[in-house]
């Protein structure tokens, strides 16, 4: 078994006599451990989210770090079929998809996958094995986002939590005031004459972003990445405005709001657009750091993970005899967690949020 | 308060000059003069004393977000600022206040200086629990004194000017000194009537920018006054009615420290200001500046260091003669009547200009910079006025390249404010013996791409963890480059360096390539 625990805090505290830790009962089998493709389920042969390819694998979201191509076959909640489809770049790929909480068996468990919030198709694994339930979170967030599912919150033994935003300085603004603050910034730019270069994550940030703002302030223009995953959503019946695509050599059209991804951000492509205000939105954007080292204007705490209460609150509701934490500030989170009285483990897994900004921020290549 | 959270919101979302300047101008044309003076004196970076310990402050804003002292050591090593981490961290804000800033300073800040702690805190608490996140963010910085954000002193000098109509060298001349935030300091700020009464006041320093390209492309020679660039403290002495004052180049009043030169003020003319460099001087010769070092941080002087470490003036230029503001006036008759007044045998000595009629000759003597202890040359314009500020065109420091070694990175850990988060403090090693040797800190000097392949390198690459430390693999090398190196038993490589940064990442070398200890002991001055 591969399974580590933190190694800065003892796995239990405050319990009068200390226990053996993992203390295991009879049924609480490991369900899931860590590979060195990434999380596996012995008792029913497959990965989740495997960062090396591997004969099964269920994905949690088309993330380029959670979807990774190779596997022999993959398993995705229905609505995220078309995006797995695009971010594998592979039309041969075996992609299977079944609607949220439909139940599958694979060898000796049950597995149905229930919608995480974080973006169109974006799925928590449930696993049940001789009467253990297991849940993978992938990540997930409680914000409303009209372009996907809802957070389901579900009842387990373990829960397998992100950890991307866990510190108590994470605390998301409403939507309503954040798509003030965006509609408020693009018309002063417009009025300006400047264009809105808005940086995001191309996949599903954006989307969530034109469902958002004002379109009638002005013409949206769409970088070829968000336009690419845009038209998936539109296909599965979610309205987002038009959207421009620049041509080469064309004016620049001030009075624009143009989404990009991150990645973008000190290409030529920005050249064609004249005049610029340079915008990030992302939770990072809560520290004033992370925007002035990108010579940002201004920064919108936007993001499509949990902020610190809603990791909580989500913890708490699964009501998890054990939590453990992956990608993010993982440690700080398990320690919290352990503080509160909670038996907790970390797991090493390679995801990119790995208590870095540089996932989010980096974006589509 | 709501104006100046504004303010500094808006101060801190543009990184464009012209953009700054706009929010600037908006703030002090609707401020009122008291609001103004204060806001006019944070943002030039004076700060009240010190009014609270961090320490308590974090205590108070722990207990008051409901954190462990842990976790909040967690957040502060993500945000990388003390006052925006309180921000964040406190309880949701229910309110705003709509007091002006110079009630929330004068009546709520100053007074908390003097009041036992259980007050303070309930000041404290109560300020916070009346504000909403951006003032309580721009008040924790009042109360930290790290007020800074993202204005240099002559962008607000330009702000200034540019409400009030008055000069922007004007402006600049009447911030320096000493000056109360009264509404009627900011009145007489902006005032048309240019009659001045501050005898303290100083003149804005000139400052020059490196040479940029050859030096040939300068023209005639004979058209530059050739001095030394000496390495001691930038100061100006000035001596107005039978009073002598001292000033540094960061506006503070150094005048009690060195009392050599505060007689020296009594030799000179009524109506004199002298920019010039505070240097340790015996026999006709500098000290190294570590000498200094020795009297900088003393209170009291005996006569033992005063002894030891005697200080000159090197006087560089005449900025006000016999009562009169001679700035405009080109350099060569500056520098005349700076030699008419200077009193013979004394402290000040007049920095000697180096014959200018060839730069090749000049280039081959400013080879001797290290032997003589200076770091090359500054080049003056001769019918150059004496300008506020850097400026490029009249005056140019030429530098002696600096010493340059390649050594590997040992340590790193995250950087402050702008760089909070990313590792970007490294720690340099070089070989002894067969192992890494810590030897420089660096911070500056390579581009934001490079810092960030440098923050993944450190963070895949960790072998341990020391709080925020992190040891890596010792694997990347980078050309330090440095000015100064002396022997130092204060550091475990026996060496002290002087101004070190990161000139170049050599990834061409591997780190058993990086230089030894040995190479740079020979970089060491001989001993006397």
């Amino acid at each position: 078994m591969i399974l580590t625990y933190t190694s800065e805090t003892p796995p239990l505290s405050s319990s009068a006599r200390p226990r053996p830790f993992p203390r295991l009962s009879r049924h609480n089998r490991c369900v899931i451990e860590l590979s060195d493709a990434g999380l596996y389920c012995p008792a029913g042969g497959f990965h989740i989210d495997p960062w090396a390819p591997v004969d099964r694998a269920i994905i949690t979201h088309a993330h380029s770090d959670h979807a990774r191509p190779g596997s022999r076959t993959y398993l995705t909640a229905q609505p995220g079929h078309s995006l797995l489809r695009a971010r594998l770049a592979d039309d041969a790929a075996s992609i299977e998809s079944i609607p949220y909480g439909h139940r599958v068996t694979l060898g000796d468990v049950t597995v149905s996958l229930h919608p995480s919030g974080h973006i169109l198709g974006a799925a928590q694994i449930r696993i049940e094995h001789a009467g253990q339930v297991w849940v993978v979170s992938g990540d997930y967030k409680l914000a409303p986002d009209p372009t996907c599912q809802p957070f389901e919150p579900l009842r387990c033994d373990a829960f397998v939590t992100e950890s991307t935003f866990a510190l108590p300085i994470y605390r998301w603004p409403s939507e309503a005031a954040i798509a003030a603050e965006i509609n408020a910034w693009w018309i002063a730019n417009r009025d300006a004459n400047r264009a809105s270069m808005l940086f995001a994550y191309p996949l599903g940030k954006a989307q969530r972003i034109l469902s958002m703002v004002d379109a009638t302030i002005g013409p949206i223009v769409a970088h070829g990445a968000v336009e690419k995953y845009s038209a998936i959503y539109r296909a599965h019946g979610i309205a987002l405005p038009a959207m421009w695509q620049p041509l080469p050599g064309s004016q620049p059209t001030p009075g624009a709001l143009v989404l990009a991804p991150p990645s973008a951000m000190s290409s030529p492509w920005l050249k064609r657009f004249g005049v610029i205000s340079r915008a990030m939105a992302s939770g990072w954007m809560r520290i004033r750091g992370a925007r002035r080292r990108r010579s940002l204007d201004r920064g919108f705490v936007l993001s499509d993970h949990a902020d610190w209460p809603a990791l909580l609150s989500v913890i708490n509701e699964t009501r998890a005899e054990t939590v453990w934490v992956t990608h993010g500030y993982r440690a700080q989170l398990a320690r919290w967690l352990e503080e509160q009285g909670r038996r907790v483990g970390t797991l090493d897994v390679q995801f990119e949020a790995e208590e870095s900004e540089g996932a989010e921020a980096e974006g589509e290549q | 308060m709501k104006l100046f959270a504004e303010l500094y919101a808006a101060l801190d979302q543009t990184t464009k000059t012209n953009g700054k300047i706009a929010a600037l101008t908006r703030y002090l044309s609707q401020a009122p003069a008291e609001d103004a003076a204060w806001a006019v004196s944070f943002l030039i970076g004076r700060r009240p004393k010190r009014l609270l310990e961090s320490r308590k402050l974090a205590e108070w804003a722990i207990a008051e977000a409901a954190v462990p002292d842990w976790l909040f050591g967690e957040c502060y090593h993500a945000v990388g600022d003390f006052a925006e981490t309180i921000a964040l961290l406190l309880p949701p804000a229910e309110t705003s206040s709509p007091l002006p800033l110079h009630e929330w300073v004068e009546e709520r800040l100053l007074p908390m200086r003097d009041s036992p702690d259980d007050v303070r805190r309930a000041q404290l608490v109560s300020a916070w629990r009346e504000m909403d996140e951006g003032q309580r963010f721009a008040w924790n910085k009042l109360i930290t004194g790290e007020f800074r954000v993202g204005v240099s002193q002559s962008l607000v000098v330009r702000a200034i000017a540019e409400t009030s109509g008055v000069s922007a060298e004007t402006i600049a001349h009447r911030l320096m000194g000493e000056w109360q935030p009264t509404p009627d300091f900011w009145r007489r700020l902006i005032a048309a009537d240019s009659s001045d009464a501050d005898i303290s006041r100083p003149y804005p320093f000139c400052l020059a920018y490196p040479l940029e390209g050859a030096v040939e492309d300068l023209g005639d020679p004979r058209e530059w006054q050739v001095e030394w660039k000496w390495d001691g403290i930038r100061a100006q002495l000035i001596r107005r009615q039978f009073r002598t004052f001292l000033w540094s180049r960061g506006e503070e009043l150094i005048t009690e420290r060195f009392p050599e030169l505060e007689a020296l003020g009594a030799l000179l003319p009524e109506g004199t200001a002298i920019d010039g460099e505070v240097m340790p001087w015996k026999d006709a010769a500098p000290l190294p500046f570590a000498q200094m070092q020795r009297r900088i941080g003393r209170k009291v002087l005996g006569p033992k260091i005063l002894a030891e470490v005697p200080v000159a003036l090197i006087a560089y230029d005449l900025l006000e003669f016999r009562g009169e503001d001679v700035r405009e006036r080109p350099l060569s008759w500056r520098r005349e009547q700076l030699e008419s007044i200077a009193p013979p045998n004394s402290a000040l000595v007049l920095s000697p200009i180096v014959p200018s009629t060839d730069w090749a000759e000049l280039t081959r003597l400013r080879q001797e910079s290290r032997t003589r202890k200076v770091e090359g040359f500054m080049l003056k314009r001769l019918d150059s006025p004496y300008r506020v500020g850097r400026r490029r065109g009249d005056w140019w420091k030429w530098k002696i390249e600096p010493y340059s070694v390649d050594a590997v990175l040992i340590y790193a850990q995250p950087g402050n404010g702008r760089r909070a988060s990313l590792f970007t403090d490294y720690t340099f090693g070089v070989w002894d013996e067969g192992k890494l040797v810590p030897f420089a800190k660096a911070y500056s000097g390579l581009s934001d791409e490079e810092i960030r392949e440098v923050d993944s390198f450190v963070r895949h690459n960790t072998v341990e963890k020391f709080g925020p430390v992190r040891h890596v693999k010792p694997e990347l090398v980078f050309e330090l480059a440095f000015e100064g190196i002396q022997r130092s038993s204060r550091h475990r490589s026996g060496i002290a360096v002087r101004f070190p940064r990161m000139a170049r990442w050599r990834k061409d070398k591997t780190a058993e390539q990086a230089d030894s200890i040995d190479t740079i002991r020979a970089l060491l001055p001989s001993q006397v």
